[in-house]
């Protein structure tokens, strides 16, 4: 025998003190809770205040009680949330009492998961929502926003609406070659509309660029011979009032690395400067050199720095580097044409550098494919688009290449996905999601 | 108190002498169970009983997986077929479609003879009242005057026969095909099972004199110059070949239709059942296309020494007056005689998702459903279910497992896991669009595809298997010579084949991939493809064209077949189901899919619910081990 379905609990506001915690029960036996614990369900999505009694009469806490009965929930089951107040005490006392009532606790992203099964969300909305939990900027958090709220979805929708109106004069071709009702012509007719298909999919993995650096954060890397003063400027600018250095853990600890945020977009500075003492570093040390540079060679942005000093006149500032005259304190001499004169000291010229950086890392406008695996999957459908459009094919061939496409773009929203997708697409949320 | 086992009459009953039942009781008979046949009327065994035409893009299909199960259609086409059309031939072979008009009275005569040459099969004129349950089985059947017949199993393939009314105006006839007996007593047996049912309709045209036609004014078809069998049996055709006549309706046919419409069965609200879309009558065709002027109509005749024409695109249950007026506003036929008047026929069917995938009901072991009665419509579709149900029938009878043909095996495999698994909403008609594994599933190679399926199954005879085993093996060797046959670029320039000059050995298989290069272009160079037979060459040049696409879909079936394979218990509970709405868990219990594959197309199943489900299954084995 299997057993029954479980129900599930979590805490899903953050950890630790605070005014009020929020707990959240998804299942067949949230109502059940409520009416034990509770003193009953109350009115359908009204808060009310509500004493928390345990099983021997004594008060757990008191606090606000929601009902959200099914299908008319988040996750789709039967929902209710407790909110009490936000002490590790009352957190531990709350939890055992699920427990001795035979509830389970929800892993990570065990809500979100339900919610998907019960078709509340599709799986790009899901990652949205994963993305909008994690946001640390503007940026990302509109264009999460925009995720969640089916900007993928749609998109995905409406090019699949194109292929198959497509398919279907396709297979109407095919299936009714004898009936005057189909006309010969129809399956050229069909292969018109694919041409603004294909056009909207490429722009989409265009944008996709942006997107993703929004997402992920852009890169950039301080390169320079020794003693250019690239430390130095790596501090300053993390020191910045306008970069907002990022406090989360692991990230400034790093002496290589650090995370701010630049006009609303998430950025990665990183200090080349220990690449070259490769050899004497440490274990540790080794790692993340070997990650800077992995880094370094993708970055979206480099700033070359040269000692002020040691610059020549006619020095040219080639590539898409961001050339800085650093140790401006210490010459007057003028710099070249193009190269930016700064001192990393005194942090005089440093605005001037944050605008240039600003403007050269900051997209305009949020796309809509923010992961490596939508993109992978949209040019690939392209692709089979593009192949329907570029040769005569016989119809049953280009029918063939369009559902390939279709297969794709159903895999975008997780209408058919395989199970390693979902795995890790869940993996990403906190317990309380 | 009922006979045992010991004292059955039959191995295996099948119910109805239509192209369902003939398949069926051949099949059963073939796999080596001693079967009767039963149908009211002998004489009308084999009778088409709508359009004089078999095959056709999918259904042709159908009928050379029927042919390479050793089944009779194909065969028995071949000696009927009177105008072969190779549909589709301008495109590529997975979608070319086989068709043919069939003489009616040559197809009934060869159907006969094939039934009685049939060993082991006996015919028995006589109605079917009731069915025989015992200890919740069909054993047998109760025929019209209280005979009893036992059997293992039961196939019944009882066509439109259930609850059948015709409507033409206001007139309502209860009937089976025009002029036969309903099988009500059976329908309400069926009823008292609580069976799911639902009710379809379909139509046909009215019968004209085609001495009264004016064929010099009408364009003609003709047929193939080289007719293409359908029996991987038959070498050539034999029977005269004949041209169909091409006509319109225009403006004023659409008026009488349009000024009428109320006085149409279907129109005018006497008709309730659901009708195929694909195949509207000419009621259907003026209202839903109002824009359109004009609509083309095929005048088929029915044989070689029948004067009957079949005008087909013109199916209606208008009035006879009415009839006669739209038919004769139409070129060619302004003096016709109507031999018999078009009807709608309105019917009963059972939601074949009470089905199991070997036709079986899943309600009362031991019967087998197959045909229109399951809610499909054509000659083909019966004929194919009809094979499998009698094959399954005969297997049970015999103690065997049920031979389940799968989606990517082939058009019947697509077929019976859309009806098991999707049920119908019009009348079910096979199309090559169903199938998405279309490219690896042709015409071509329903032999290889089929007949070691039905060698495994006990179902194909000797002559078959000897003709098959000969072709297999040429085409393993053709399929190696063309990998291993190659020339340099300057040879292939010098015969004429223009490939960039880079040095690299191209081999047959890449020449052939070559826009406009077949394997008769080929002759020239070599020696073995000239001495090719045209069945092994069709091969190879599909090999070439569809490179690519036949591997990807080789691999999708490989994919899907892990999950595909997965058996479901038949007595899974999905109430505990987590992550399962409660309208999924309702509908998984209602169609109680066999594998996690037919779970996977169930409408509205999402793949974590299907993930779900996957690990349940999985959990329960390893319980129980």
């Amino acid at each position: 025998m299997l057993p029954a379905r479980d129900t599930i609990f979590a805490r899903s506001s953050g950890a630790g003190r605070a005014g009020v915690a929020v707990f959240r029960i998804s299942g067949p036996r949230a109502g059940e809770v409520l009416d034990a614990f509770c003193g009953g369900r109350g009115q359908a999505r009204r808060a009310r205040l509500a004493r928390v009694t345990l099983p021997d009469g004594s008060l757990l806490d008191h606090g606000l009680a929601l009902w959200f009965p099914g299908p008319a929930s988040f996750t789709g089951e039967d929902v209710a949330e407790l909110h009490l107040h936000g002490s590790p005490a009352v957190e531990r006392a709350f939890t055992d009492a699920m427990l001795d009532f035979g509830l389970a606790p929800a892993t990570a992203g065990a809500f979100t998961m339900r919610a998907f099964a019960a078709g509340k969300l599709d799986l790009a909305q899901a990652e949205g929502l994963g993305d909008l939990l994690t946001a640390e900027t503007e940026a990302q958090r509109r264009q999460a926003l925009g995720q969640l709220g089916g900007a993928i979805s749609a998109r995905a929708e409406d090019w699949r609406a194109a292929i198959l109106s497509a398919l279907a004069a396709l297979e109407a071709a095919v299936d009714f070659p004898d009936e005057d009702d189909v006309p010969d012509g129809v399956a050229s007719q069909a292969l018109a509309p694919l041409r603004a298909l294909h056009a909207d999919m490429r722009a989409a993995i265009a944008g996709a660029d942006g997107a993703a650096r929004i997402r992920e954060g852009a890169t950039i890397v301080i390169t320079g011979p020794p003693n250019a003063g690239k430390s130095s400027l790596l501090n300053r600018l993390a020191g910045s009032e306008r970069a907002i250095v990022s406090d989360e853990a692991g990230t400034t600890r790093d002496v290589l690395e650090v995370r701010m945020s630049l006009g609303g977009q998430l950025v990665t500075l990183i200090d080349t400067a220990g690449l070259r003492e490769e050899s004497e570093a440490g274990a540790i040390e080794r790692d993340g050199i070997a990650r800077a540079r992995r880094a370094a060679e993708t970055a979206d942005l480099c700033l070359e720095v040269r000692d002020g000093r040691e610059v020549d006149r006619t020095a040219e500032a080639g590539g898409s580097a961001i050339w800085i005259a650093n140790k401006a304190d210490l010459t007057d001499e003028p710099v070249p044409d193009g190269w930016l004169a700064v001192s990393a000291v005194t942090g005089w010229g440093v605005d001037a550098l944050l605008d240039r950086m600003t403007a050269r890392i900051v997209m305009s406008g949020e796309g809509v494919l923010t992961r490596g695996r939508h993109v992978a999957l949209v040019r690939r459908a392209a692709g089979q688009v593009e192949t329907v459009m570029a040769s005569a094919m016989p119809p049953e061939i280009a029918a063939e290449a369009l559902r390939i496409a279709l297969r794709d773009l159903e895999e975008l929203t997780g209408r058919i996905a395989p199970d390693d997708v979902l795995g890790e697409v869940f993996a990403g949320f906190c317990i309380g999601k | 108190m009922e006979p045992s086992d010991t004292e059955r009459d039959y191995d295996v009953i099948v119910v109805g002498g239509g192209h369902a039942g003939v398949e069926a009781a051949a099949a059963s008979a073939r796999a080596g169970c001693h079967t009767a046949l039963v149908t009211h009327k002998v004489s009308t065994i084999g009778t088409m009983s709508c359009n004089p035409a078999i095959g056709g893009l999918g259904k042709g299909h159908l009928v050379r997986e029927i042919d390479a199960l050793d089944g009779l259609m194909g065969r028995v086409t071949d000696q009927a077929g009177i105008q072969y059309r190779l549909l589709n031939r301008s495109k590529g072979p997975a979608v070319r479609g086989p068709r043919t008009q069939a003489d009616r009275m040559l197809y009934r005569t060869a159907m006969q003879r094939a039934v009685a040459d049939q060993d082991g099969l006996r015919v028995v004129e006589a109605g079917v009242e009731d069915l025989i349950v015992q200890d919740d089985r069909c054993i047998g059947v109760v025929l019209a005057g209280g005979r009893r017949l036992h059997a293992a199993a039961v196939v019944l393939t009882t066509g439109t026969f259930l609850r059948g009314v015709i409507h033409r105006g206001t007139e309502r006839t209860p009937a089976g095909r025009a002029g036969e007996a309903p099988a009500d007593a059976l329908g309400r047996r069926l009823e008292a099972m609580t069976l799911p049912m639902g009710r379809l309709k379909t139509g046909t045209p009215p019968r004209l004199d085609g001495r009264t036609i004016d064929w010099d004014a009408l364009r003609m078809q003709a047929a193939d110059d080289d007719p293409v069998p359908f029996s991987f049996l038959t070498e050539r055709i034999a029977v005269p070949q004949i041209a169909c006549g091409i006509t319109h309706t225009n403006a004023r046919t659409h008026d009488v239709i349009a000024t009428n419409l109320d006085r149409s069965a279907t129109y005018g609200g006497m008709v309730k059942g659901i009708g195929p879309r694909y195949c509207p009558s000419i009621e259907d065709k003026v209202v839903r296309f109002a824009d359109r002027t004009a609509h083309q109509v095929f005048l088929e005749p029915e044989g070689l020494d029948d004067h009957t024409v079949y005008p087909n695109g013109i199916s209606t249950s208008l009035p006879a007056e009415v009839q006669d007026a739209y038919v004769r506003t139409i070129v060619g036929l302004e003096d016709v005689r109507i031999d018999a008047y078009g009807y709608a026929i309105e019917y009963d069917y059972v939601d074949p998702r009470a089905l199991r995938r070997s036709y079986e009901v899943r309600a009362l072991l031991g019967l087998y459903l197959a045909g229109q009665i399951n809610g499909t419509t054509g000659y083909e579709e019966a004929a194919a279910q009809g094979l499998m149900a009698g094959l399954n029938a005969a297997r049970s009878a015999l103690g065997k497992m049920p031979v389940i043909i799968e989606r990517h095996q082939g058009y019947i495999g697509v077929m019976t896991d859309d009806l098991v698994t999707r049920g119908v909403t019009e009348p079910y008609r096979m199309f090559t669009s169903r199938a998405e594994y279309r490219l690896s599933l042709r015409a071509d190679n329903a032999d290889l595809r089929m007949t070691p399926v039905g060698l495994e199954a006990g179902c194909v005879g000797e002559d078959r298997a000897d003709v098959f085993h000969v072709k297999q093996r040429a085409v393993q060797d053709a399929r190696r010579w063309v990998r291993t046959t190659n020339l340099t670029p300057q040879e292939a320039d010098a015969h004429g084949i223009a490939v960039n000059q880079d040095g690299r050995r191209r081999t047959v298989l890449d020449l052939l991939a070559l826009p406009g290069i077949d394997m008769e272009r080929l002759a020239d160079i070599w020696e073995e493809a000239a001495a090719m037979p045209r069945a092994v060459r069709e091969q190879l040049e599909a090999d070439a064209l569809y490179a690519g696409y036949l591997d990807r879909q080789a691999q999708e079936i490989a994919d899907a077949k892990a999950g595909e394979s997965m058996p479901i218990p038949h007595d899974f509970d999905y109430a505990n189901l987590p992550g399962l709405s409660g309208e999924l868990a309702t509908k998984l219990s209602a169609i109680r899919p066999e594998t996690l594959g037919q779970a996977g197309r169930i409408e509205g199943m999402t793949p974590s619910a299907l993930g779900v489900l996957l690990l349940s299954v999985k959990r329960r084995e390893a319980a129980a081990a």
